[in-house]
């Protein structure tokens, strides 16, 4: 599996432009969905399964990168940012744009000094001499390069978030060798950007209940703090985040599965972020949503971490919640 | 003998004029409504105005299997409300859409379906403090002034008062977000596009939260998505010798395509269909900077089902203020791209 998380990380896709990752992700499932379509937006849905309780699994195959916005006459390049970009991960920065052109993140007034300057003083060199000379234009989109890195039972790369998130649904597919319900995978687009592809899928599918498997934050080095959730302590139960509250019912059935194939889970409560099941709640008439988190160092940092062992358990546990049918119990 | 081909002569001026002059800002949107009624009856097979009053009409193309194509253009422009008399015919007001208030004091207005004129006062310079001075002013400080005998009722709305000009190369006018939209759009729907069924919504309420083009677009389903609006051009020279790098676009490099901004990302195969259009055609383009700004691409983009989208706009100087500035060239050049767009449209635009 740290093959496919590589070769996952190692695809540029940032939202709206998720055309090689899609590509990618379709080869690794076609053989093992019942059926495989795109939607209007982009959305690639994997159904296995037929007859049974529709049930949506959202990962988003989208991650966060630059947009060009100005080219100057000496060839620097200008940039916005796509999805959560913050000044911290970019001074130094290696990025690559979608046709290939690398560059690296430079400041105005240069790297001594102990201020941080917002995007707008900042720009990507590409090596240009000149406008003319410079290969990107306006509009053009990069995304963050780095290499993958295998520290045992630690991997650290560029978008994690969510490409692992994306492994584990994949894996999960391929270890549901057959379910007693209609269960969509679907691989979201412009989930950064607000959770925008969920919408629509989740429309289209229209399910009668789902969760997402999506990065959270950590709460394990130093500084963190008010977040409970640690590498190595297994996938994350969300109970909320920032933008949706989980129905207490998925909760239990969640903690339920996980107790009965004894796999450590935490619970997760993250203040701020949210993830596709927040679309997915409100869409139609509305419906019982959660989330299996992996817990996640550095989110939206070009080296971002995550344990195998939660990632190995998280699709354990993805793969028990949806073979049997599915009983929501207790109290609201 | 009707047109094959939009065109731009002293009938489109003056109802560009006559759309700039009406009173319709976001949820009061009837006289520009009327004028629109009027203009595309004659050209459309279907035209009916739904609940929040957007125009919805279909032209409709022939051939099986045809492309339903939305295309939106927002009627409604940014104002105030009167939300307080204080008699004498000084009101409170509130904005409604994202006036700078900075660009209020001393401007002329026009209040409610009686077009009522006033003024935007404030206290004049000489009684002012200097530290008064130095802070802008803000909507609390400022007052519409109607004159005792006004009459009019909180809850009322108004806008800058009209002031529709052609000087040289340029219309100079408020309100030219998005009655130039809108007058592209009314031109579009005269003229045949047969491939398509062309779905055009001139929608309400944009200004205040793009919500008109919600209901439009879930009304329609459509197959893809045009969004005309007009975009800021902030390219005035920097103060201090510094390359502009924030202009958003130009005046007079053509009609500005959009890739992002805060409600949408637009869809690349769209993006690249207008390019090549624009190259075969010899029509020339800008590509609108990614960054800020809304416009209703982003609610049909996710209407129901969803939609691949694109905005094009004309750009103009002076956002959202008393008067705006756009070159007719990049009228002319916006009206014509997006007419070649639609006569070239096929369902491979949209291949992955």
């Amino acid at each position: 599996m740290k093959q496919l998380i590589q070769k996952l990380t190692d695809t540029f896709s940032p939202s709206g432009y998720e055309e090689a990752i899609r590509s990618v992700i379709r080869s690794e499932i076609k053989n093992y969905a019942d059926d495989v379509r795109v939607d209007a937006l982009g959305n690639l849905i994997a159904r296995k399964g037929k007859g049974g309780a529709r049930i949506m699994v959202a990962a988003h195959m989208d991650e966060i990168g630059l947009m060009a916005t100005h080219v100057d006459d000496r060839g620097f390049v200008r940039f916005t940012g796509i999805g959560g970009v913050y000044p911290r991960n970019l001074p130094g920065g290696r990025v690559r744009f979608i046709d290939g052109t690398r560059g690296v993140i430079g400041l105005e007034g240069g790297v001594f000094g102990n201020d941080l300057p917002p995007l707008e003083k900042m720009f990507i060199d590409v090596g240009a001499v000149s406008r003319q000379d410079c290969r990107v234009k306006t509009g053009d989109v990069a995304a963050f390069e780095r290499p993958f890195l295998d520290l045992g039972d630690r991997l650290v790369a560029k978008s994690m978030d969510n490409r692992v998130g994306c492994a584990v649904a994949i894996e999960a597919l391929r270890a549901l060798k057959s379910t007693s319900n209609e269960v969509y995978f679907v691989f979201t687009t412009q989930e950064e950007v607000g959770t925008r592809g969920a919408q629509t899928s989740a429309y289209g599918i229209d399910p009668a209940l789902g969760f997402s498997i999506d990065v959270t934050g950590w709460g394990d080095t130093p500084g963190q703090r008010d977040f409970d959730v640690a590498l190595g302590k297994g996938p994350a139960i969300k109970i909320r985040d920032g933008g949706m509250l989980s129905d207490p019912r998925i909760v239990d059935w969640m903690t339920g599965v996980a107790g009965k194939n004894r796999i450590s889970v935490q619970r997760e409560v993250l203040l701020g972020g949210t993830t596709d099941a927040r679309a997915m709640q409100l869409v139609r008439g509305g419906i019982p949503v959660g989330c299996v988190s992996i817990p996640c160092r550095y989110v939206h940092s070009p080296s971002e971490m995550v344990d195998y062992n939660d990632v190995q358990n998280a699709v354990k546990l993805v793969a028990a919640l949806l073979k049997a049918p599915i009983k929501l119990s207790g109290a609201r | 003998m009707p047109n094959k081909t939009p065109v731009l002569g002293p009938a489109q001026f003056k109802l560009l004029e006559k759309l700039c002059n009406a009173v319709a800002v976001s949820g009061g949107e009837n006289e520009v409504r009327t004028i629109i009624l009027d203009q595309i009856k004659p050209y459309v097979d279907e035209i009916r105005v739904d609940a929040l009053g957007n125009v919805l009409a279909v032209r409709k193309g022939r051939g099986a299997r045809r492309m339903k194509v939305l295309l939106d253009a927002h009627m409604d422009e940014v104002g105030f409300m009167l939300v307080a008399d204080e008699g004498d015919g000084l009101y409170r007001f509130k904005t409604i859409g994202g006036i700078d208030t900075r660009n209020l004091a001393g401007k002329q207005v026009l209040v409610g379906k009686e077009r009522k004129p006033g003024v935007i006062g404030a206290k004049p310079i000489h009684l002012t403090t200097s530290d008064e001075r130095k802070k802008p002013l803000s909507e609390e400080a400022l007052r519409i002034d109607l004159g005792p005998e006004s009459k009019m009722k909180v809850g009322e709305r108004g806008t800058f008062a009209p002031n529709f000009r052609r000087i040289g190369p340029s219309v100079m006018s408020k309100s030219l977000d998005n009655r130039l939209g809108a007058a592209i759009l009314i031109e579009l729907l005269r003229v045949p596009h047969p491939n398509i069924d062309v779905c055009a919504a001139f929608t309400v309420q944009e200004e205040i939260g793009l919500r008109g083009a919600k209901v439009a677009a879930q009304y329609f389903e459509p197959d893809l998505a045009f969004v005309i609006d007009s975009t800021p051009a902030n390219d005035l020279p920097m103060q201090y010798e510094s390359e502009n790098t924030f202009y958003n676009t130009k005046l007079g490099l053509g009609p500005a395509v959009y890739v992002a901004n805060a409600s949408t990302l637009d869809d690349p195969r769209l993006v690249r269909y207008f390019e090549e259009v624009a190259h075969r055609a010899g029509i020339p383009y800008q590509i609108r900077q990614p960054g800020g700004g809304g416009t209703n691409a982003g609610r049909i983009q996710r209407a129901g089902l969803g939609a691949p989208v694109v905005s094009v706009s004309v750009p103009h100087r002076y956002t959202h203020t008393a008067m705006s500035v756009a070159r007719i060239q990049d009228w002319k050049n916006t009206l014509a791209l997006l007419h070649v767009a639609l006569v070239q449209v096929t369902p491979s635009i949209l291949k992955r």
